[in-house]
């Protein structure tokens, strides 16, 4: 199949900013988002709808611990850790989010260093990107043994209120789970800027398309959004 | 935010001839978001801070309405600074910002609703299911 390619007669008309701009751009006939690729584009839009999910998990959250009568557990304490005798309050879950902010920096690095085709750079930021990724999962799954070693379960836990167990795995493992699929996608494209595909313009496997180093700033909008989704986490449910 | 964007861009002209020589195909790919590296770093700075700062809400044990609002107020920083400059909404064009950034707002309405419907529940609870205590 042809590729669609985006021709450019000449030099076109600056675009209106503002309010206007906005209007001249939904209501041009053609495509809206002028100088985004749709790629681009789409990421925005699943983000946005990842976004109506983590709202209802914890808007639920939210309507389960305001009706009940039974006390929340404190989280302060539920997660807090002794470390060479000092009993330090949240520390486990403030390195978490240390450790996944400074994954977002090394990304924004990455897609940085990608469009100024640094492919070693690109792909070892990349790369740390993931590590720290891993390093996150598996702070969270070091959490989960403990609480569960703890008592808590999704119906139960030795503190209080029952839902605290559920809306705690519901929330984290969603948000967990989001943390895997952004490693393993960073890998594949790291890979794929390693070996040089979006310098020589080698095809995709799957879909025969030619690659680019915008796919860098889409994987990147993805793992900046799981970092989004972790401070309103973090916010609501570690420390309300 | 836009004019600082553009100023940045300015003071880095081998960037944009490096990134001319790509080949043809790749040109309407090829300009892609091009911000000094220094800004990551100053965004990844701050953002340690404001997350240092949400602990130290929770360290110092605030209460009430104090602790509270500071929660929101550093978490509200915290997501700016990441839409806006790690995933450079700050340079989009307004179509593409108001298309994403408004909807989760009217998720406020939302909230609102459950508010007023976990009141009632509680309120329910609280008059007929009283724990015996």
């Amino acid at each position: 199949m042809a590729e669609t390619v985006l021709t450019n007669p000449g030099e076109s008309p600056a675009r209106a900013a503002g309010l206007r701009g906005i209007a001249d751009d939904w209501s041009s006939d053609q495509r809206t988002f002028k100088n985004v690729s749709w790629g681009k584009a789409m990421m925005w839009i699943f983000l946005l709808s990842d976004t109506f999910i983590f709202s209802c998990f914890l808007l639920s959250y939210m309507t389960a611990r305001m009706s009940t009568t039974v006390p929340w557990p404190n989280p302060s304490e539920v997660f807090a850790l002794t470390i060479g005798g000092h009993h330090i309050p949240l520390i486990l879950i403030a390195i978490m989010t240390f450790v996944l902010i400074s994954s977002s920096g090394t990304m924004a690095m990455a897609v940085n260093f990608g469009y100024r085709r640094d492919r070693v750079k690109t792909a070892v930021l990349m790369l740390v990107t993931a590590a720290l990724g891993a390093t996150f999962v598996g702070m969270q799954a070091f959490e989960w043994t403990k609480l569960i070693t703890e008592g808590v379960r999704p119906w139960e836990n030795p503190w209080g209120a029952a839902q605290f167990g559920s809306s705690f795995f519901m929330i984290t493992g969603f948000h967990g789970t989001h943390v895997t699929f952004g490693v393993i996608f960073l890998i594949a494209i790291a890979r794929k800027v390693w070996r040089g595909d979006f310098d020589v313009e080698r095809r995709g496997f799957f879909t025969s398309r030619k690659g680019h180093y915008e796919i860098v700033e889409i994987m990147g909008l993805y793992w900046h959004f799981v970092d989004l989704v972790w401070v309103f986490i973090f916010a609501f449910f570690y420390l309300w | 935010m836009t004019n600082v964007a553009v100023h940045l861009e300015a003071q880095q002209p081998s960037l944009h001839a490096h990134v001319h020589d790509v080949p043809a195909s790749g040109a309407t790919h090829a300009e892609g978001q091009q911000h000094p590296i220094k800004l990551y770093l100053v965004v990844w700075g701050w953002l340690f801070v404001l997350s240092a700062c949400s602990y130290l809400v929770d360290y110092f044990h605030f209460q009430g309405y104090l602790r509270w609002s500071l929660i929101l107020l550093f978490m509200v920083l915290k997501a700016g600074l990441i839409v806006a400059v790690f995933m450079h909404m700050a340079w989009e064009r307004l179509a593409l910002s108001y298309a994403i950034l408004l909807p989760p707002v009217l998720v406020l309405v939302f909230v609102a609703i459950m508010v007023f419907e976990s009141d009632y529940t509680h309120l329910i609870r609280v008059v007929f299911f009283a724990p015996s205590t």
